[in-house]
């Protein structure tokens, strides 16, 4: 069992507790977790704490299943066996629009960052607050705002296929983001960005974790982890062998 | 929140969703154009079911058990002709009254071919006798047979029967025209089943972000729902004025109330047209739900 307990201490509070979440109570937790494909067993015997507040990155080889893993994180995927609770609740007990509510306190930044191609990028990052029936307009001054943060104002009414790979992947961090969500779940998110890029992005994640909001990142970019490890008290996961271990100083 | 609440809700939309789901090209259009033939082939049905209820009602109405002997006889014989074929009929089985007409009665009866100058009185006229049936009805051969050994003058027409199979054929026709009308529906509603299913296919990655930002199925059907069913509605609603067009093109009904002729509406049942559209609406919005569901269902 890895328990995350890098909630961040802060003026002697845990920032966990400001995010609003109940003391002790983890926001993710897998135990004995396995998931298989049709092409066999793919993540076994996945135990796991995600603490409020914590700071995690999830590395491993391509195709290891760190994208699968992700997916069983906002109930995307239901486990082969063992059972994953989101928000304390298994998510194999949870109805579809269980899993609607719950998503919509974890943002998740998509490894190909999905938008709305007919949609505007103003639009597309408006879409979490549309669909949950929340007025757009109530919302403009916070999404202006959000826009400034990830850099994006002077695009805002572009469309998404007109987009560079870097305004895509910071887009898609501020949909992410836009409902104030407890956890953020990042897929690559400096997939296809430059040095200079990634550190931004990282930046705004480390920024996000310092506001109490629990981050997880995939990546198999060590550079990042190093990065990050210098300004964030970050624990990094791997999948190594369908196995998810803990990873050393080796990094 | 009341029912006309939601309906009004449902029909004014959330035109976020509205833009969430882009434009979904053909398969509206399939849409509209099966509600459209739909309106257009049940106007006809439907004209053509009345036309018929209402031919078999006036003919069975006013042929209800009803039958008539004519007497033809010497004047002088006329009267006690008359009278014995009363007493015949009146105990004859099956019969519930039998009455001769007066002078007036019959004067009448034959204004239409003659005129209503015409002096009967000077004509040798035969006498009828208007015969009501009980329910069970009489033998009309053995009445035929007491009457031709008792009143030789007399002949007994039972139109009823002769024009019972018409009266039977006219219910049918009116049957099938309701069977039809429940097969077009059917039929559209296996049509809109289609293009909403292809509708949601082809908008599964739309789906899967809507699903992937917190959208819950009922928002997502409820946006494929509002479209198709508005089309629907739409595109019955000029099929319906099409159908009901071509009908007010067919000559009007003449005095003599030819089958053809008398396939428009009447009265109050110009108002059933109005349905036609809603009807579309509720199969297009029963079928796109469905389909919605089915799909939603199979997504994460
Ligand atoms: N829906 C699926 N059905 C069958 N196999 C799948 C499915 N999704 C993923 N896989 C397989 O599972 C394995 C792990 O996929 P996953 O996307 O989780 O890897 P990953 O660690 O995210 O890789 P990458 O670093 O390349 O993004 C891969 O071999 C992939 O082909
Ligand atoms: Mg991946």
């Amino acid at each position: 069992m890895i328990e995350s307990t890098c909630a961040l201490r802060h003026n002697g509070e845990t920032l966990a507790e400001k995010a609003g979440n109940r003391k002790g109570r983890s926001v993710i937790e897998f135990e004995t977790v396995a998931h298989s494909y049709s092409g066999g067993e793919l993540l076994s015997d996945v135990s796991l704490r995600l603490a409020p507040g914590s700071f995690h990155f999830l590395t491993g080889p391509s195709g290891s299943g760190k994208t699968t893993f992700l997916k069983l994180c906002y109930g995307a995927l239901v486990p082969t066996s063992g059972s994953v609770r989101l928000f304390g609740e298994d998510v194999r007990t949870m109805n579809r629009d269980d899993i609607a509510l719950a998503r919509r306190r974890v943002g998740v930044v998509h490894q190909d960052c999905q938008f709305l191609d007919h949609l505007s990028l103003r639009e597309n990052l408006a879409l979490p607050l549309t669909v949950s029936g929340q007025e757009a307009l109530d919302d403009d001054a916070n999404l202006k705002e959000l826009m400034g943060w990830v850099g994006l104002t002077a695009r805002a009414e572009a469309m998404p296929p007109e987009l560079s790979g870097g305004e895509r992947q910071r887009a898609a961090l501020a949909r992410a983001i836009i409902m104030s969500p407890e956890v953020i779940l990042a897929d690559e998110p400096t997939g296809n960005v430059d040095w200079e890029m990634s550190q931004r992005l990282l930046t705004l994640l480390i920024e996000l974790n310092r506001m109490g909001k629990t981050i997880m990142i995939a990546t198999h970019d060590l550079g990042l982890i190093r990065a990050a490890k210098n300004q964030v008290q970050a624990r990094v996961l791997r999948i190594s062998g369908r196995r998810l271990q803990l990873a050393g100083a080796d990094l | 929140m009341s029912a006309f609440q939601s309906i009004l809700d449902f029909a004014i939309g959330d035109a976020q969703a509205e833009r969430a789901v882009p434009p979904t090209g053909f398969t509206v259009r399939l849409t509209v154009f099966s509600a459209g033939a739909m309106a257009f082939l049940v106007v006809f049905a439907l004209a053509l079911s009345l036309a018929a209820g209402r031919l078999a009602d006036r003919w069975s109405d006013e042929l209800a058990r009803s039958a008539t002997v004519r007497i033809s006889a010497p004047s002088e014989q006329m009267a006690a002709q008359t009278e014995a074929a009363l007493n015949v009929l009146r105990t004859t089985q099956g019969v519930q009254s039998a009455r001769a007409l007066n002078l007036q009665e019959q004067r009448d009866l034959l204004a239409p071919w003659f005129g209503p100058e015409l002096a009967l009185e000077t004509l040798p006229l035969p006498q009828m006798i208007e015969v009501i049936e009980t329910a069970q009805g009489f033998d009309g051969d053995g009445l035929r047979l007491r009457l031709a050994g008792e009143v030789p003058g007399a002949v007994l027409d039972n139109h009823a029967r002769w024009r019972a199979p018409l009266v039977a054929a006219a219910g049918s026709l009116r049957l099938l025209g309701w069977l039809s009308i429940l097969l077009i529906v059917l039929a559209t509603g296996a049509m809109i089943t289609l293009a909403a299913n292809a509708a949601l296919a082809a908008n599964a990655q739309v789906i899967a972000v809507m699903r992937l930002v917190g959208a819950r199925d009922s928002y997502i059907a409820q946006a494929f729902m509002r479209r198709f069913t508005l089309r629907a509605l739409g595109g019955a609603g000029v099929g319906t004025l099409l159908g009901a067009l071509a009908l007010m093109l067919l000559p009007s009904a003449s005095q003599e109330g030819g089958f053809l002729t008398g396939l428009g509406f009447q009265g109050a049942h110009w108002l059933l047209l109005l349905l036609i559209p809603v009807l579309a609406g509720v199969v297009a919005f029963i079928a796109t739900r469905l389909a919605a569901r089915n799909t939603l269902r199979s997504l994460t």
